[in-house]
């Protein structure tokens, strides 16, 4: 089912519909992406119960990271003794796409006030500010819609990571049911849907020729910074500078 | 784990530079936009990042795990996300006993 196809919530279609059908309409809007947030969710928290998290400490970096790549990245870091900075490090390289994606959002947030528009930002996952950014093609982004977006899909990650230490402590054995390699399928996965077509090509493959060859030859995660780096690098080269 | 300083620190540390992220491009690249290819290069970086974070694990832990991550990007191609991620795992799984 598309989005297209979904009914707005009575009411809504209203001029004079108020900011409650305006976030009941985007609470509508989110609601098949917080459906596929519980597995992704409950399996989060238990590879970080692996790494010993209990769910006070999974809800805490949910509540307050709350961008699901980073942390996957972060847990996969997670030992001891805890590389603090590569974590962080490797979290902030991750996360710089919302850069643009703020940007991007920006010019549509006029109905935000100065509350609001940092509240919001705060709340910018991925799938939060593709929908908001649809909205705001059809030059309908109000702050109650945002928040029906973003409200309750924030609490359900939090919820459902939290959740996941408790369902994956009881999991003893995780490589002979395959779930060690979830890390791997998830990341695959994220790329699959990362993917851009032809300009997509040369980071990755620079990304991996370069991580491949760091991880075989140096020692700790200077694989990833270098890979990303590498990756970088070439999407930049790879594009036509505008005369 | 208990809730220890370093733990502590790395996760406020997360948030904080998440935050950064999030309230940055509003902030500051609005006012300065970029284009060609460091916009190039900024939008490439998820992409970069996850490859390399990936790469090992998926390509050089041996054919078994290799031919699996082959299975899960094809998957995720064409079918949602949890039947690419199951069908992920569990050829992982059969692949492992199969081949090693």
């Amino acid at each position: 089912m598309s989005i297209d196809e979904l009914q707005p919530v009575p009411g809504s279609s209203s001029p004079a519909a108020g900011w409650r059908s305006d976030f009941m309409l985007g609470l509508w809007h989110i609601a098949p992406l917080m459906v596929g947030l519980v597995p992704f969710g409950l399996l989060m928290g238990a590879l970080a119960a692996q790494k010993g998290f209990g769910a006070v400490e999974m809800m805490l970096m949910s509540g307050l990271v709350f961008a699901g790549a980073s942390q996957f990245v972060a847990l996969e870091l997670w030992r001891d003794p805890l590389p603090m900075l590569a974590i962080v490090a490797a979290t902030a390289m991750i996360n710089l796409r919302h850069v643009m994606m703020g940007a991007a959002m920006q010019p549509a947030m006029g109905r935000f006030n100065r509350l609001q528009a940092p509240a919001s930002l705060f709340l910018m996952a991925d799938e939060i500010w593709a929908m908001a950014m649809r909205r705001a093609g059809q030059g309908r982004l109000t702050p109650a819609y945002y928040f029906g977006l973003a409200t309750f899909f924030y609490l359900s990650w939090v919820f459902w990571t939290g959740l996941g230490t408790v369902v994956g402590s009881v999991i003893q054995n995780p490589a002979r049911y395959g779930f060690d390699y979830a890390f791997t399928a998830v990341f695959l996965i994220l790329i699959v849907g990362l993917w851009r077509g032809r300009r997509s090509i040369a980071p990755l493959a620079a990304s991996a020729v370069v991580a491949l060859a760091a991880h075989a030859w140096l020692p700790g995660v200077w694989y990833i910074v270098l890979g990303g780096a590498a990756g970088v690098l070439a999407a930049a080269l790879s594009t036509p500078e505008p005369s | 784990m208990t809730l220890d300083l370093q733990s502590m620190l790395t996760i406020l540390g997360m948030g904080a530079v998440t935050y950064a992220t999030r309230i940055g491009g509003y902030a500051l690249l609005s006012r300065f936009p970029v284009k060609g290819r460091v916009k190039a290069g900024l939008e490439a970086v998820p992409i970069a990042i996850l490859t390399a974070i990936i790469a090992p694990a998926a390509l050089a832990a041996g054919p078994a795990d290799a031919l699996a991550a082959l299975i899960t990007v094809l998957l995720a191609l064409r079918l949602p996300v949890i039947v690419a991620l199951i069908g992920g795992i569990g050829s992982a799984v059969l692949l492992r006993g199969l081949i090693g």
